[in-house]
């Protein structure tokens, strides 16, 4: 099983990449997206690192509809920001200490932080203890990093890193 | 109606391009060049879809993925340049 | 009811395109220019891909979906390049007018050989 058919979710989304891509649901390019779906994970097997545990869906349900949400007042805010001048914001760079171990975790942490609310995650120490994040409007640091770890880094964990 | 959205949409999107090519050229910094050409090429796709409307012709998203495709490893290609470009000493 | 859609979706695509473009003209310093276009682009690019997808599906040709690939590409790729961007700004100390934390330059250019950097 794991032989032959190594990333059980790899496969269908491939398949439904092609199927949008050829922007058909003939049966043709449903089966050779499924085909390609079994032969290109078999073939990148070295590349992808070991498939991560989904712990409680409904977390990652509810986390996907906040962050969907925050999109959307992220590009309120900053298009309202950008429209009164550049007088009004205040810039600031925060260190955010991370509770989160995993490669995947903190990569979904930083990029969560970029598609939301005036923020964009800059930087990563070496020892990937600490995330710096550049805010545009940045009215108290703190409230800011508690907000970034009660939102998004506690959300991931549960989901991911649960033990 | 539709028609007038897509001409209105049409000027705010080259007005864009204009922008973008303004912080292209006057710079000052090299990330601020690049992301100038980021912001090109999301634009550049947003005229395509446009396009691709006004027209009635599906053939523009082959272009736009291609650019959406081609311009991501552009930025990421120029970034990496600058990481380890005092790199090489 | 249709055609109003569509109008209303061109309409936010088109002016968020070009609030995204007009904060990478206005904006003061590097980091600052970063937030329009990476956030005010993904959703003006999405909603007129939206759009779009809505104006071909209605049409005799059929459904069209692939339009939810570049909006997804978008998506994944936007937060990835401006990550890159601002660490290249701070590897290059890009002048700017909030302070960068001093951890970043202590370390930048001590921990080459982290699997982190990208040397």
């Amino acid at each position: 099983m794991r032989r032959w058919l190594p990333h059980p979710i790899l496969t269908p989304t491939l398949a439904l990449i092609w199927v949008l891509l050829a922007n058909s649901l003939a049966p043709g390019s449903i089966l050779l997206g499924l085909l390609l779906g079994w032969l290109i994970p078999i073939f990148t097997l070295r590349f992808w690192p070991d498939p991560a545990p989904v712990r409680r869906p409904l977390t990652l349900l509810r986390f996907l509809l906040v962050v969907g949400y925050d999109i959307l007042v992220a590009n309120l805010a900053v298009a309202w920001l950008i429209l009164r001048g550049a007088n009004h914001i205040r810039p600031a760079f925060v260190e955010v200490p991370l509770d989160l171990r995993s490669e995947l975790g903190i990569s979904l942490l930083a990029n969560t932080i970029s598609l939301t609310p005036g923020t964009v995650s800059s930087w990563l120490s070496p020892d990937r203890r600490i995330l710096v994040v550049q805010g545009l409007d940045v009215a108290d640091p703190e409230a800011l990093i508690e907000t970034i770890k009660r939102r998004y880094e506690t959300p991931i964990r549960e989901v991911f890193e649960s033990c | 109606m539709l028609n007038i959205a897509v001409l209105i949409a049409f000027a705010l999107v080259t007005a864009a391009i204009g922008l973008t090519f303004w912080r292209l050229l006057t710079g000052p910094d090299r990330p601020d060049r690049i992301l100038a050409l980021d912001t090109l090429y999301v634009n550049a796709i947003a005229l395509l879809v446009l396009l691709g409307m006004h027209l009635d012709s599906a053939l523009y998203f082959e272009a736009a993925i291609l650019i959406a495709m081609m311009g991501f490893i552009g930025t990421v290609a120029l970034c990496k340049y600058l990481l380890r470009g005092d790199i090489i000493e | 009811m249709l055609e109003i859609t569509l109008t209303v979706l061109i309409l936010i695509g088109a002016i968020f395109t070009f609030i995204g473009s007009l904060g990478l003209a206005r904006m003061p310093d590097f980091y600052t220019r970063l937030h329009g276009p990476t956030k005010a682009t993904t959703i003006g690019v999405g909603s007129l891909l939206i759009a779009s997808m809505i104006h071909f599906s209605t049409q005799e040709a059929g459904l069209s979906f692939h339009e939810v690939l570049v909006t997804l590409f978008l998506f994944i790729t936007a937060p990835v390049s401006a990550h890159l961007l601002s660490k290249a700004a701070l590897h290059l100390r890009t002048r700017s007018l909030s302070e960068p934390p001093p951890l970043v330059d202590a370390t930048d250019h001590a921990g080459r050989n982290s699997p982190d950097s990208l040397s």
